[in-house]
C-alpha cells in the first residue's frame, strides 16, 4: 500500500512545565497518516493519545505547553506556522470531534447556529447559505428532520444526536484530516456501530483521513486499516490491523488485547479468564528506566531495566519499540 | 411523514427561548418576596414613565406661603420647606433615580464585563495586571470610593453617574472574570477554537452568553445599590444639586427640620427604601429562578 501521506509527524514531543517538574506527555512520537485511511490510536488512559491530537492543532495553551518536533500536512511544518494561518487550518484543513458529545455543544446556541458558524469562518458565505449547508450537513449524517433539529438546542438531543452533529460541525468545511478523540467512549453500543458506520461512510464521501483515538480495540478493530499502540507517551507498536491482532508483538498490545472479553472463544494463550495487565501506568513525573513498560511486564529480562529499547522492524510495515525482538 | 415533522416544526419553532423565560417566570411567582419585589419595581417603573402624567405642574416651583404644610388633600405628603409638593418631588424623582441607576449599571457593563472577560480568558500577565487594580479598588468601600471619584471630578448628576460607576466595576470584572475562568476550560470552547473561530467570536459567542446569569443578577441588585448610593452622595450635598428632585438630596435638606415636620425627610426616605428593596428581593429572587440547580 503505497501513499503519500498526508500527515507526518516526526519526532513530536510535547513537555508541560509545571511545579512539580517538567511532564514529557509525548515523547518522540513519529508517525504518518495518509491520504484516505483512518488510523488508529490505541492505549491507556494517560498515554498520551489525546496530546498527541491537541498538539497536531496546536490547541494546548503555551506556555505550560512546549511541542518540539515537526508535524508535517501536506509537506508544510505546522508547527511554523503563525497563529492566523493556524486558525485557517483548523475546522477547514484538520479538524476535530471530542469525546463528550454532551459538553462539546454550546449549550446557548442552537445546533444550526454553531455548525453555520464554522461554514461562515472557512468559506466567507452569507448567513443565509451557510445555514443552508449546515442543515445539508445535519442531513448527512442522518438526522431526522434536520430543518427543525438545526433549530434546536444540545440539551433537546440525545447523546448520539449531539454526536452526529458535531460530526456534521468537524466535517462542515471538508476537511482533508478529521481527529476523532474517542468520538465513541460516551455512547451505548448500539449507538456506537451506527457512529463508526457513519464516520466510514464520511470518510469514502468526503476522501478524508481519520486518526481515530480510542482506547476501545473493537472500534479499531471495524474501522482503522492500521493501528498506532501508544504508552505512556511512546509509540510502542505500529502495524497493519489484521497483523497485530493476530499476532501482536510488544508485551503491552498482547496485555491489551488479552484484556478483552471474547465470546466463546479462547485466548491466544490458552485461557479463557480475562487477563490484565498489572500495576498502573506510572507517573509522568516518576517514568521508570530503561522501557518504560518493563514494571509492568511479564517477560521483562534485564536489560529492560537498563537501557532503552530500539524501535525494531521484525518485517514490512511493522514496528516495535521492545528488546525481545532486537 | 410530512404531517408529524410539520407538526415538530410548529412546535419546535421559537419555543425554547420562550419556554425558559415563562419556566423563570413560573420559579419567581412562587417565590413571594421576588413576587413583592418585582411589583415594587414595576411601580417604580411605571411612576417615572407617567411622571408628568401622575404629576402635572412643576417639582420644583417654590411656593413660599405653603412651606413645610403636614399631609393634607391638597399634597398627600406635605410640602417642603419651599412649599413644593413631597409627593409630586417624590414622583419627579423617580426619574433621576432611574436614570442614575441605568447609568451607573451601564458604566460597570461596559467597562467591567470586558475586562473581566480579557482577564479571565487570557490569564497570564494581561490578568494579573486587570486584578491588581482590581484589588486595589476593591480595598476601599465602594462608597467611600464613589465619594472619592466625586471629590476629583466634581458634583452633579453626570459626575454622580460616573463615579457610583466605577465604584461598581471592580465589581464586575470580578464577577464576569470567575465565572469566564470556569466557562473557558468547557470542551465546547476547546472545540470552537478547534474550528478555527477567532478569539473575539469565542469571547462574544460563546464566553458571554454562558455568564449572563449572573450578569443580569448582578445588574439587578446593581441597581439598588446605585440607588443607594446616588440617593447617599445627594444627602451629603455632593450628588445631583438642587432643585432638580433627587431623593438623597430631598433626604438632606429634610435632615434641618426632622423634629418639627419629619414628613419632609421620612417619604423620600421610605421611597429609596422601597426602591432599594425592591431591586434587592428581585435580584435574590432573579438568582434562585434561573439557577440551574434548583430546577423546577
Amino acid at each position: 500500500m503505497r501513499q503519500d501521506s498526508l500527515l507526518s509527524i516526526r519526532d513530536l514531543r510535547t513537555q508541560f512545565h509545571t511545579y512539580e517538574g517538567i511532564v514529557t506527555a509525548v515523547d518522540r512520537v513519529s508517525l504518518d497518516v495518509y491520504r484516505g485511511e483512518t488510523l488508529g490510536v490505541v492505549g491507556e488512559s494517560g498515554c498520551g493519545k489525546t496530546v498527541t491530537a491537541l498538539s497536531i492543532l496546536r490547541l494546548l495553551p503555551s506556555p505550560p505547553a512546549e511541542i518540539q518536533g515537526e508535524i508535517l500536512f501536506e509537506g508544510t511544518n505546522i508547527l511554523d506556522l503563525d497563529p492566523d494561518e493556524m486558525r485557517r487550518i483548523r475546522g477547514n484543513a484538520i479538524s476535530m470531534i471530542f469525546q463528550e458529545p454532551m459538553t462539546s455543544l454550546n449549550p446557548v446556541l442552537t445546533i444550526g447556529e454553531q455548525i453555520s458558524e464554522a461554514i461562515r469562518i472557512h468559506q466567507g458565505v452569507t448567513r443565509q447559505e451557510a445555514w443552508r449547508r449546515a442543515v445539508e450537513m445535519l442531513q448527512m449524517v442522518q438526522i431526522p428532520s434536520p430543518n427543525a433539529r438545526a433549530h434546536e438546542y444540545p440539551h433537546q438531543l440525545s447523546g448520539g444526536m449531539r454526536q452526529r452533529a458535531m460530526i456534521a460541525m468537524a466535517l462542515s468545511c471538508h476537511p482533508q484530516l478529521l481527529l476523532a478523540d474517542e468520538p465513541t467512549t460516551a455512547l451505548d453500543v448500539t449507538i456506537q456501530a451506527q457512529i463508526v458506520d457513519l464516520m466510514q461512510r464520511l470518510k469514502d464521501e468526503f476522501e478524508a483521513s481519520i486518526v481515530l483515538i480510542t482506547h476501545n480495540l473493537g472500534v479499531i478493530a471495524g474501522m482503522a486499516k492500521r493501528v498506532v499502540v501508544m504508552y505512556t507517551g511512546k509509540v510502542v507498536e505500529q502495524a497493519q490491523v489484521k497483523d497485530l491482532f493476530r499476532e501482536p508483538l510488544h508485551p503491552y498490545t498482547q496485555g491489551l488485547l488479552g484484556s478483552i472479553p471474547w465470546m466463546g472463544r479462547k485466548l491466544a494463550t490458552g485461557r479463557r479468564l480475562l487477563q490484565e495487565i498489572p500495576g498502573i501506568v506510572p507517573s509522568p513525573l516518576e517514568m521508570p528506566d530503561g522501557c518504560r513498560f518493563h514494571p509492568r511486564c511479564s517477560r521483562a529480562m534485564e536489560i529492560c531495566g537498563k537501557e532503552e529499547p530500539p524501535l525494531v522492524q521484525p518485517d514490512d510495515g511493522r514496528k516495535v519499540l521492545c528488546w525481545l525482538w532486537a | 411523514m410530512t404531517e408529524i415533522n410539520k407538526n415538530v416544526a410548529l412546535r419546535t419553532q421559537g419555543r425554547p427561548a420562550n419556554h425558559q423565560l415563562w419556566r423563570s417566570w413560573a420559579k419567581v411567582r412562587r417565590n413571594k418576596a421576588a413576587l413583592i419585589g418585582s411589583i415594587l419595581i414595576l411601580i417604580y417603573f411605571i411612576t417615572a414613565l407617567l411622571a408628568p402624567v401622575l404629576f402635572p405642574g412643576k417639582p420644583s416651583a417654590p411656593n413660599l406661603i405653603r412651606s413645610l404644610e403636614r399631609p393634607s388633600l391638597e399634597h398627600p405628603l406635605g410640602t417642603d420647606e419651599l412649599g413644593r409638593s413631597i409627593l409630586g418631588r417624590i414622583i419627579h424623582g423617580s426619574r433621576i433615580s432611574l436614570l442614575i441607576a441605568i447609568g451607573v449599571v451601564s458604566v460597570g457593563l461596559l467597562v467591567g464585563v470586558p475586562l473581566g472577560l480579557v482577564s479571565g480568558y487570557y490569564g497570564g500577565k494581561i490578568d494579573f495586571g486587570i486584578q491588581r487594580v482590581t484589588d486595589t479598588m476593591l480595598a476601599f468601600p465602594g462608597f467611600l470610593l464613589a465619594l472619592a471619584l466625586v471629590a476629583v471630578l466634581g458634583v452633579g448628576l453626570k459626575n454622580t453617574v460616573i463615579s457610583v460607576g466605577i465604584s461598581m466595576v471592580p465589581i464586575y470584572i470580578r464577577l464576569v472574570r470567575g465565572c469566564t475562568l470556569s466557562v473557558r476550560e468547557q470542551v465546547y470552547v476547546e472545540a470552537a477554537r478547534a474550528l478555527g473561530t477567532r478569539d473575539v467570536m469565542i469571547l462574544m459567542r460563546h464566553i458571554l452568553p454562558n455568564v449572563m446569569v449572573p450578569i443580569t443578577v448582578q445588574t439587578s441588585l446593581g441597581m439598588g445599590t446605585a440607588i443607594l448610593f446616588a440617593a447617599g452622595l445627594g444627602f451629603l450635598g455632593v450628588g445631583v444639586q438642587p432643585p432638580t428632585p433627587e431623593w438623597g438630596a430631598m433626604l438632606g435638606s429634610g435632615r434641618a427640620y426632622l423634629f418639627h415636620a419629619p414628613h419632609v425627610a421620612t417619604f423620600p426616605g421610605i421611597a429609596i427604601f422601597l426602591a432599594v428593596l425592591g431591586f434587592n428581593l428581585s435580584g435574590d429572587g432573579l438568582r434562585d429562578a434561573l439557577d440551574p440547580r434548583f430546577k423546577l
